[in-house]
């Protein structure tokens, strides 16, 4: 064996760390709040998941203070998240669901074992709406205005600490806003 | 004052472990026996502090010391107390305390038996895992401390540990896990000591087998457990979810099978030595990895974990350390001259040199898998997120080349064997392998899977193989005399590899056959699930510790009678305000009933999932005969009649070297 080759396993270790450290800061840079912070939602026209035959735009997430909560049934943490999001659902908070990078069989079945939180699901296939919404990975909730406005952005799973000190105060000052 | 006699004792411990990285080494190249011998005194030390801190932390939980902000932040006074224990590692802090005391313990374990090695070698040995713990005490102090308190307003009461680990499982897993992860660094270490000392000959190798094997064995039993776990837990019936911190416990396990093969390759035929000791810094590496990914939350799909960049520096920097020096070492040291012994192309060493090139596939694919979607997010090419398809289109393949592999390579013996020899030896197994496989599929279930086939083929050619060379082996002597006469290692090592036909039929057949329904049932009604029943008798509610229960009733017959009243329950754990489900379960050995309650759909009816897994126990039973076939190998007289003998040898060396070293300090003395 030649000397050099003995080398190998030390270089892929050293490229190795330079994208563990490239993903560290990473990390940081996706706990900034999304640039469309405090802007409209952006243009879109998908399907709906359970209905594939009716079309979405951001025009029908107008009218009402609603959560947008991207998931995926690929996504481990979206499952520990989905009891809680029942949870709110039964108490009556709005959640449309953007049904990121999916494949439909999937998430159907999901939401029939699982059963459904969403009012209804915006199937994002190919993550073009989720590019457009700055989405890092699943699950992530924004919080939609009643002018279709995104107004906070929450990454990682909702559990109660979360709902009730970030999400609930902000989800129930956006209610008594008033749309002129 | 508890909690800082707590952190005291960790400084302390944080001392001597510097001290046992330094001095025995140094002793080990200055040939200074009492030098050496300091390491076995300061591992003992090491562990007698590291458990006293450990017992602190467990009596501020026990005592409900809200004080502590860890205590506050992981335990409730509502709790059981077994659960307030097992809180001690249900967190960041103490799970890290947890994996030092581990590493201790073994430091501890191999300070007893290290009597029995060359002094250099168990000082090097020593003094490297010394070094390891530095490293982990310092992570602990500076980022992690779990003694921190709250004050002068500590809070009345915790916020309760997450319910998902309050759970028998969840007691025994990680403890299991990391006497496995932190097993490997006895390996490591000796890897290191053998590269520094350039002694690398089938003496070390006989010394470092059992060691790692024991170490396998403990993480075999860990994976089990969590998997285990996460089946009756979840509520998913699933038993494995291609979760980032799942495969990072699983690449550690598939290099360090790999290892143990290799190990083997090395003891018995003095080859693939540098191939070794990269296997055994990969293994460790890998289980630092895996703290790393579940620690520093640098994955997306591990959101749940706090994330720490600070803590995930510190890591990385640490990993940076220990692999890059050992692998920089390595690169230097490791021996280069190709090795004089030969052995032909179809021969037991070529197959291990295939299940090892397997096995590195298959881990290096999960690693893939599992940086991947960071690797594309780093290079601005968008998320994506690799999922169970990935894996199962790669990792079952891969899997099933290995059990392919596994019965030629058991059947050939070391050195060479002739392909007619081997042609006659699996003519027939072959065939009814293919046969059974084939045969099998159309029998079981209802229709025909290619998948499932080809797993049961591969598990009769496994059984069978294994049978071919038990009969092989007792050829000579008669069956009854010949099995007298086998060696443990040589049970353990089948017991093992039967194991894994275990476990092949449980995944197969779980895979291929489970039927599932999810229904809106009322109290009454009944649902037929395969040659079940399953008869819904409403919910009752119950009070727990810390939750209140919906808990329903389910009867299950079959054939009209009836089998088992099942009772799954929706659990909201109060403090937490947290819902669980509580899946009920009626295990069997042919087949799991797995009831799990969903949500109450108005009126008496509820959402209940019903599942019927056939033989899903055989993937737990697999690997428990895995574990035991490993801790049967290490049994082996073998080891331990040469190492008699050699202490035998050391001592006298020893008494005579004692004397040397009195002298040396006399002279010392006299010249000062």
């Amino acid at each position: 064996m030649k000397r050099w080759k003995l080398f190998l396993p030390l270089t892929f270790f050293l490229t190795f760390c330079v994208l563990l450290y490239v993903g560290l800061f990473m990390e940081n840079k996706s706990e900034l709040p999304s640039m469309l912070l405090d802007k409209p939602l952006p243009e879109f026209s998908l399907k709906k998941l359970k209905q594939p035959q009716e079309a979405v735009t951001e025009g029908d997430l107008k009218g009402e203070v609603l959560m947008l909560n991207v998931w995926g049934s690929w996504c481990p943490a979206c499952k520990v998240e989905h009891p809680y999001l029942m949870k709110l659902a039964r108490e009556g908070i709005n959640i449309v669901g953007v049904n990121y990078k999916d494949e439909r069989e999937g998430a159907l079945q999901w939401l029939d074992r699982l059963e459904d939180p969403y009012l209804f699901n915006i199937v994002d296939e190919d993550g073009r709406l989720g590019l457009d919404l700055g989405v890092y990975g699943a699950p992530e909730t924004f919080l939609v205005d009643k002018k279709g406005v995104i107004r906070y952005k929450h990454i990682g799973i909702i559990d109660d600490r979360v709902w009730k000190e970030d999400l609930k105060p902000r989800y129930d000052a956006l209610q008594k806003e008033l749309v002129k | 004052m508890n909690p800082e006699l707590g952190l005291f004792a960790l400084i302390l411990a944080t001392c001597l472990a510097l001290l046992q990285s330094i001095i025995p080494l140094v002793g080990s190249y200055n040939g200074r026996l009492n030098w050496m011998a300091t390491g076995k005194t300061l591992a003992t030390g090491q562990f007698i502090f590291v458990l006293l801190s450990f017992m602190c932390l467990v009596v501020a939980f026990v005592t409900d010391d809200f004080s502590v902000q860890y205590v506050a932040s992981n335990s409730n006074s509502l709790l059981p107390v077994y659960y307030k224990v097992t809180a001690v590692w249900g967190g960041h802090e103490g799970s890290l305390l947890l994996w030092i005391l581990t590493l201790t313990g073994w430091g501890q374990v191999v300070a007893l038996r290290s009597g029995k090695l060359p002094p250099e070698l168990s000082a090097r040995v020593l003094s490297v895992m010394g070094m390891i713990s530095v490293g982990f005490m310092l992570f602990i102090l500076l980022t992690s401390n779990p003694f921190t308190r709250i004050l002068p307003f500590p809070p009345a009461d915790g916020s309760d540990l997450n319910p998902l680990l309050q759970d028998l499982g969840m007691i025994v897993h990680p403890p299991m896990l990391y006497m496995g992860y932190v097993g490997f660094a006895v390996a490591f270490a000796f890897a290191i000591a053998a590269l520094l000392g350039g002694q690398l000959d089938s003496a070390w190798a006989r010394w470092a087998r059992p060691w790692t094997t024991v170490a396998w064995c403990f993480l075999t039993a860990g994976i089990s457990l969590g998997s285990w776990w996460a089946y009756y837990e979840l509520g998913w019936g699933g038993w494995w979810f291609w979760d980032p911190v799942e495969n990072a416990s699983l690449m550690p396990w598939l290099s360090g099978t790999a290892l143990i093969h290799s190990l083997a390759v090395t003891e018995k035929r003095g080859l693939f030595k540098s191939w070794t000791l990269l296997l055994a810094i990969t293994t460790f590496s890998l289980s630092l990895f895996g703290t790393f990914l579940v620690r520093s939350g640098v994955l997306t799909s591990v959101h749940a974990f706090a994330s720490d960049p600070q803590r995930g520096l510190f890591i990385l920097g640490y990993l940076l350390v220990v692999v890059g020096a050992s692998l920089t070492l390595f690169a230097f040291r490791a021996p280069e001259v190709r090795s004089k012994i030969s052995f032909s192309l179809l021969s037991r060493e070529t197959l291990l040199l295939l299940n090892n090139i397997i096995l590195v596939t298959s881990c290096a694919t999960v690693l893939l898998g599992t940086m991947f979607p960071l690797l594309l997010d780093a290079l601005d090419m968008g998320m994506i997120s690799v999922g169970p398809p990935y894996f199962n289109l790669l990792f079952v393949p891969l899997s099933m080349l290995l059990a392919a592999c596994l019965g030629i390579g058991i059947l050939l013996n070391w050195k060479k064997g002739s392909v007619s020899w081997l042609k006659q030896q699996v003519r027939w197994i072959a065939i009814i392998s293919v046969i059974g496989g084939i045969v099998f599929s159309f029998l079981y279930g209802d229709r025909f899977l290619v998948s499932e086939a080809l797993a049961m083929g591969l598990v009769f050619w496994m059984v069978l193989t294994i049978g071919k060379d038990v009969r092989n082996k007792t050829r000579n002597s008669g069956l009854l005399k010949g099995l007298r006469k086998l060696k443990p290692a040589y049970y353990g090592m089948q017991l093992a590899h039967l194991g894994l036909a275990v476990t092949f039929i449980g995944v197969a057949l779980t895979s291929g056959y489970s039927v599932q329904k999810d229904l809106r049932m009322s109290p009454g009604d009944s649902a037929q699930v395969g040659e079940y029943v399953f008869r819904f008798d409403g919910v009752s509610q119950r009070q727990g510790p810390n939750f209140v229960a919906d808990y329903g009733k389910v009867s299950v017959f079959k054939d009209q009678k009836q089998i088992t009243v099942l009772k799954p329950e929706k659990r909201i754990y109060t403090v937490q305000n947290m819902p669980m489900t509580e899946a009920a379960i009626d295990p069997g050995l042919t087949r799991d009933l797995y009831v799990a309650l969903g949500e109450p759909l108005g009126g008496d009816s509820w959402a209940v999932r019903l599942y019927v897994k056939p033989y899903v126990r055989l993937i737990w039973l697999g690997s428990i005969f895995m574990a035991l076939g490993g801790l049967l190998a290490v049994s082996d007289k073998r080891y331990r009649v040469r190492l008699k003998k050699k202490k035998q040898a050391l001592m006298g060396a020893k008494s005579k070297s004692g004397n040397g070293t009195q002298d040396d300090t006399v002279t010392t003395g006299g010249q000062a």
